[in-house]
Parts: structure tokens; C-alpha cells; sequence
């Protein structure tokens, strides 16, 4: 599969791509933000209470703490893994802010980050040195991490408050042009994201790992260690997006969290990043992210509609993108077959 | 180090462990509980156990199936929320078509899964994953977010009642075992699966209908999804979709990866399927009687699903 696929692209290397290929490409690459376009505007005109700053506002809130777990989500896609631990990550990284911050807003920072980002590195380091599929290692971790949640809150019964007065509870709470700090961190952290992937070495290799990581070892890159990297990252991102998300609601709450992995990864393959790896951009994620959150506020602003819709629009829209996303692989595919 | 010179061959000790090592498990832990556990064993106990176990149990066997064929399907608790969704909606018209309906719910589900794995070419963990997200909403939306009830006293003798002292649940959970155990052992369907999750390519040369396959067996994982679904919601007399088979999936994965069963496919193991079922039921349950806290459970579970999978591990021949 890979291999033919490698042959495509020197194929279209060397005569040049058409133009179908080209449309292909585009409908993968920013085929999301063209459906997010349409749905605000489709939405706009349809509810006067959609294109309005608070709504917006809302919106971007509620976003950012799904952004920066499927930051990390997409890299490590993108090298051909899945992490399905961050949802169990990203609440401990909640619990662990409101039981740190009790020796100071460093502490309740550096706590879930530490924790988290040991996650993460466990996670990775099965996953490149020990050699055992990705997804089964997080699925482990993912039971682990909410058994150590359950552990510290004494069985998820002890919901922590966070004092509001602490800088770390601003964080999360305060705003700057309208916006709450949460989302400006989101594009900060996106920002760099697109940065990495594209401009540097590291983000190269990344792409190099998940289209093909015997090739990329060939090649002379660190893989593994790149690979503990990736999941690190991960683990650290979720572990910090659990911690905003406890500073904007003031308490580490144990229940959260639940299935959040699986929203990331919709949110990212809806984005347009493969996830059989090697190909995928930082900013399909975050139109991927928007579109889960625009339906979610759309189906609550029908009224009428039951929010239970808004799982069976969401998934019905993962199904049909995957589909697309197929299709277009193939007509790459078939081109190389004709040739 | 290039994965095309990995054989599947391990080193004696490791290969036993990783066929056996489940069983010897189960057996210490059985052990370990009559010697240290009262009331350990004792009838009631044991028949608790077994009943607890059957939902997750009867959804792990289509598991094996789809990871026998280097898939995994990550809709079966969905599934069996929308099997439990059904029910209620149709029992007006008899037990019979209710139940019919439900599990119809559940073969369509698999038809959905399949047709986009095998006919698409979708990647097994996102198109069960549509269906993860989308199913339980459908659920929801079905039983329009409410618990409701079961009265049929026939489908409540069949989540409580027993015959000839064995629990009815565990009746349907063990013919389900033996038909599906022969279904892999002893028919064509079952060799071409394995085949198909050997290699894929190779069995398609070969003239195997890869695609109907493929469909056939997501279509089984639905069904048994929704059997498992309906004695669910038997047990608890009550549908209740948000809650019926959360995190089933994780539980079916983890029974079918410690029974021995390998995540890319090729060989189905349905009896070290039951037994890696029961031993994280059994697991639980010890931890429960010491009253040791469920956080401790999952930390367990955790590290024993990682000694599976590390014992799975293809070995490399000669190096290494």
C-alpha cells in the first residue's frame, strides 16, 4: 500500500500533477474549512443569535480546550499512531491543577504538567522502544490514568475548588479583546504548530515517520526518539488543556473527559489528516475542531431539535469525510494503475 | 530490524505464555480467591460472576471475530445501547418482533461498518468510530434521553431467571461461545476469515470474496452487539442508553487481546476470549471483596493488558 503510494507521488513528481489530482489534493487539504465556511453561513442567516459576539465568544471558549488536545492528536496521527489516552489525561491534568494549586499557581500548573507529560512519555517510549501498537498501549494508559484520578479524589467523589483569586484561576478565567486567555493559548500553541510541522526539521520528520518509519530510520532519523517525543507532547498538551479547563470552571471536576479522545480524533480526521499517517496539517484540525463545536451550538440553538442529535450529525460527518478521503486516495491511485 | 524478516515465531517459553499464560492467570487467581476470599465459593458467588460477565463476554466474541481479521470494531457499545433503545419502542407488538428488531438494529450496523471498511476502504478504527459517535446519539434520540422501564415478564425472566439452577443469561452466553468457537474451528467461513486477516492481498489472489467477508463478519459483531444489548437491558430491567454499554468496547478488546488473540489478525482464540473476560471480571471482583478501591481495578487491568500485548509481541528471528 505504502509502497504504491510512494510510487504515485515520484509518479506525479515527475510529470506533474493534473488537474484533477490538484482538486483532489485541495478538497483533502481545505475541504474543512470550506464546509466550516458554508455551515457559519448557512447558520448566520438562519439564527439571528448565531453571528453574534458572545456567540462567537462561546464558541471560541468552548473550542479551545478540544484544540489543544487534538494539537497533539494530530502529531502524533500524523506519524501514524493514535493516542487514546488524552481524554483520561486531560481530566486527571484538571484534578491535579486544583489539588496544586493549593502551594501556589506554579505548583498547580506544574503539577498536571509533570504528571501528564509522564504520561506521555510512557506512552511513547512502549511504543517506540518497546514496539508494541499504539493503540493498545494508550488504551492502557487510558484505564490507568482514570484509575489514578479515581485514586486521588477518593473515587471521583472529591470535587476540589480552585481559590478564584489565584493567578492560575485567571488564566482561565480572565479575557483579553473579548476573548478568554484559553483561546488566545489555543492559537498561540496552534501557531506553533503550523511552525513545526512545516518550517522544521522535527515536523518533517514527523511526516517522514508516518508515511513510512522503516524508511525514515533508513534515512538516519531518530525515530524513536522522535516517536517518545510525540506522545510526551500529547500527554503534555492534554495535561495542560485539563488544567485551563479546571481554571475556567474553578474545579478540578473527576467525570470529565469522558470519550474527549474521540472527539480529538474526529476532529482531526474531519481536518483532513490521514490516519494511516505521513499526511495532515495543523490548521485542518482546528476547522475540524470549530465545525464539532458549531454543530453542538447550532443544534442548541434549534430549540425544538434534542440535543442527542448533535453525536449522530457528528458522526454522520466523520463517516462521510473519511469517505471522500478515500475516494480521493484512490483517484490518485487509479492514475498510477493507468500509467 | 526490518519488519518483512519478522516471523511470527516466538521462543518456546514466551509462545506458551502468551497461548497459556491467560489460563494460568485465571487459574492463580481462582486459587489465590478460595484460599484468601470468604464466601468465595460459593454457588451464588460463582453464578453472580458469570452474569455479570455475559454482556461484555457476548460482545467480545464478535470482537475476536473483527481482530481476527486485522479490524477492530469500536461500535459495539453503541451498538448495544441502540439494541436497548429498540427494544422498549416495539415490545407493544410481543417480545418476538421487539427483539427481532433489535437485533435487525444491530445486523444494519454491521452491514454500515463493513460496507465502509471492505467496499470503501475505510480503516476499521474510524469507521466503527462514526459509528461509536453517531450510534449512541441514535440511541438517545430513540429513547428520546429517558430510562425507561422494562415490564414484558418473559424478558425479565430472561435477564433474572434460570434453568436447572444455571442462570438463563449464562445459557445464552455459553451456546453463543460454542456456536461462534465452531463457526472459527470448523467451517469454511471461519478458515477464509482467518485467511483474510492473515493477508489480505494473499487471500484475495487466492479468490476468496474478500468484501462479503469482511462484511459478514462486521455484521456478526453487530448482532452479537445487540444479543449482548438485549441481556444487558434484561439485567438491569430497564433501558437505559446512555448508560448500556459504555466503555463495552474497551472491555471486549481488552477480554479478546489477553485471551491471546493478536491485534493484526490472523488467528481467532474464542475460549481464551471467555477466559481473558472472565479474569478481569474476576480481577474486579477480587479487588471489590478486600474492599480495594476500582481506581486500583483499572491500574491493574492497565498493566495486565500491557504484559498481554508485550508477550504478543512478534519476536525478530535470529537477531534480537
Amino acid at each position: 500500500m505504502t509502497a504504491t503510494r510512494e510510487k504515485a507521488a515520484v509518479a506525479v513528481a515527475d510529470k506533474g500533477m493534473t488537474k484533477r489530482e490538484w482538486i483532489a489534493g485541495l478538497v483533502q487539504r481545505r475541504g474543512s474549512v470550506v464546509v466550516l465556511a458554508l455551515v457559519v453561513l448557512v447558520s448566520s442567516l438562519s439564527f439571528d443569535t448565531f453571528a453574534t459576539v458572545d456567540n462567537a465568544r462561546n464558541i471560541a471558549m468552548q473550542s479551545s480546550f478540544l484544540a489543544i488536545v487534538a494539537l497533539g492528536m494530530t502529531f502524533v496521527i500524523i506519524s501514524g499512531g493514535i493516542d487514546l489516552s488524552v481524554g483520561s489525561v486531560y481530566a486527571l491534568g484538571g484534578v491535579l491543577a486544583a489539588i496544586g494549586i493549593q502551594w501556589g499557581s506554579v505548583a498547580g500548573l506544574l503539577l498536571p504538567l509533570v504528571v501528564c507529560g509522564g504520561i506521555g512519555l510512557l506512552n511513547g517510549a512502549l511504543v517506540a522502544y518497546g514496539r508494541l501498537a499504539p493503540f493498545i498501549v494508550t488504551l492502557a494508559t487510558l484505564l490507568g490514568a482514570r484509575g489514578l484520578l479515581l485514586a486521588i479524589t477518593d473515587e471521583g467523589a472529591n470535587t476540589r475548588l480552585m481559590p478564584r483569586d489565584a493567578v492560575l484561576t485567571q488564566i482561565g478565567q480572565g479575557t483579553l479583546l473579548g476573548f478568554g486567555y484559553p483561546v488566545w493559548i489555543a492559537v498561540v500553541l496552534f501557531a506553533v504548530g503550523v511552525i513545526v510541522l512545516q518550517r522544521t526539521r522535527a515536523g518533517h520528520s514527523v511526516l517522514a515517520i508516518g508515511g513510512s518509519a522503516e524508511a525514515a530510520r533508513l534515512m538516519g532519523l531518530p525515530v524513536a526518539r522522535r516517536t517518545v517525543w510525540l506522545y510526551t507532547a500529547s500527554g503534555l498538551l492534554a495535561g495542560l488543556s485539563g488544567a485551563l479547563a479546571a481554571a475556567y470552571s474553578a474545579s478540578g471536576v473527576t467525570i470529565v473527559g469522558v470519550g474527549f479522545e474521540l472527539d480529538a480524533i474526529a476532529a482531526v480526521v474531519i481536518g483532513g489528516t490521514l490516519l494511516t499517517g505521513g499526511a495532515g496539517t495543523v490548521g485542518g484540525t482546528l476547522a475540524g475542531v470549530l465545525l464539532l463545536m458549531v454543530i453542538q451550538n447550532v443544534i442548541n440553538q434549534i430549540g425544538t431539535l434534542s440535543s442527542h442529535y448533535q453525536s449522530v450529525v457528528s458522526g454522520a460527518f466523520l463517516a462521510i469525510v473519511v469517505a471522500i478521503q478515500a475516494y480521493l486516495s484512490r483517484a490518485h491511485l487509479g492514475r498510477e494503475r493507468s500509467t | 530490524m526490518a519488519e518483512a524478516t519478522v516471523t511470527p515465531i516466538a521462543a518456546p517459553t514466551t509462545r506458551r505464555l502468551r497461548d497459556y499464560g491467560v489460563y494460568a492467570a485465571l487459574g492463580i487467581l481462582v486459587v489465590y480467591n478460595l484460599i484468601f476470599t470468604g464466601n468465595f465459593a460459593t454457588l451464588s458467588n460463582l453464578t453472580t460472576q458469570l452474569v455479570q460477565v455475559t454482556p461484555i463476554l457476548i460482545a467480545a466474541l464478535g470482537m475476536a471475530l473483527v481482530i481476527g481479521t486485522e479490524g477492530v470494531d469500536l461500535s459495539v457499545g453503541s451498538v448495544m445501547a441502540l439494541s436497548a433503545a429498540l427494544l422498549p419502542l416495539y415490545l407493544g407488538y410481543g417480545l418476538m418482533p421487539a427483539i427481532l428488531v433489535a437485533l435487525l438494529g444491530g445486523a444494519l450496523c454491521g452491514v454500515f461498518s463493513g460496507t465502509l471498511v471492505a467496499v470503501v476502504g475505510i480503516q476499521p478504527i474510524v469507521a466503527t468510530l462514526a459509528l461509536l459517535v453517531g450510534g449512541r446519539g441514535l440511541a438517545l434520540v430513540l429513547a428520546d434521553g429517558r430510562l425507561k422501564d422494562i415490564r414484558n415478564p418473559t424478558l425479565l425472566e430472561l435477564g433474572s431467571g434460570s434453568v436447572a439452577g444455571i442462570p438463563v443469561v449464562v445459557l445464552i452466553a455459553a451456546v453463543l461461545t460454542l456456536v461462534v468457537g465452531f463457526v472459527v474451528r470448523y467451517t469454511t467461513f471461519g478458515r477464509q476469515l482467518v485467511a483474510v486477516g492473515g493477508n489480505r492481498s494473499a487471500s484475495a489472489l487466492a479468490g476468496l470474496p474478500v468484501r462479503r467477508i469482511l462484511i459478514v463478519t462486521y455484521v456478526i459483531s453487530g448482532v452479537l452487539a445487540a444479543i449482548a444489548g438485549i441481556v444487558a437491558t434484561a439485567r438491569l430491567t430497564a433501558s437505559d442508553p446512555s448508560a448500556i454499554g459504555q466503555l463495552a468496547e474497551l472491555s471486549a478488546i481488552t477480554a479478546v487481546v489477553v485471551g491471546g488473540t493478536p491485534l493484526n489478525g490472523g488467528r481467532v482464540r474464542i475460549l481464551g476470549t471467555v477466559a481473558g473476560a472472565l479474569l478481569m471480571q474476576l480481577i474486579s471482583a477480587t479487588l471489590i471483596k478486600h474492599n480495594l478501591p476500582t481506581s486500583a481495578g483499572l491500574v491493574v487491568q492497565a498493566v495486565i493488558i500491557v504484559v498481554a500485548v508485550l508477550l504478543q509481541r512478534p519476536r525478530l528471528a535470529g537477531a534480537k
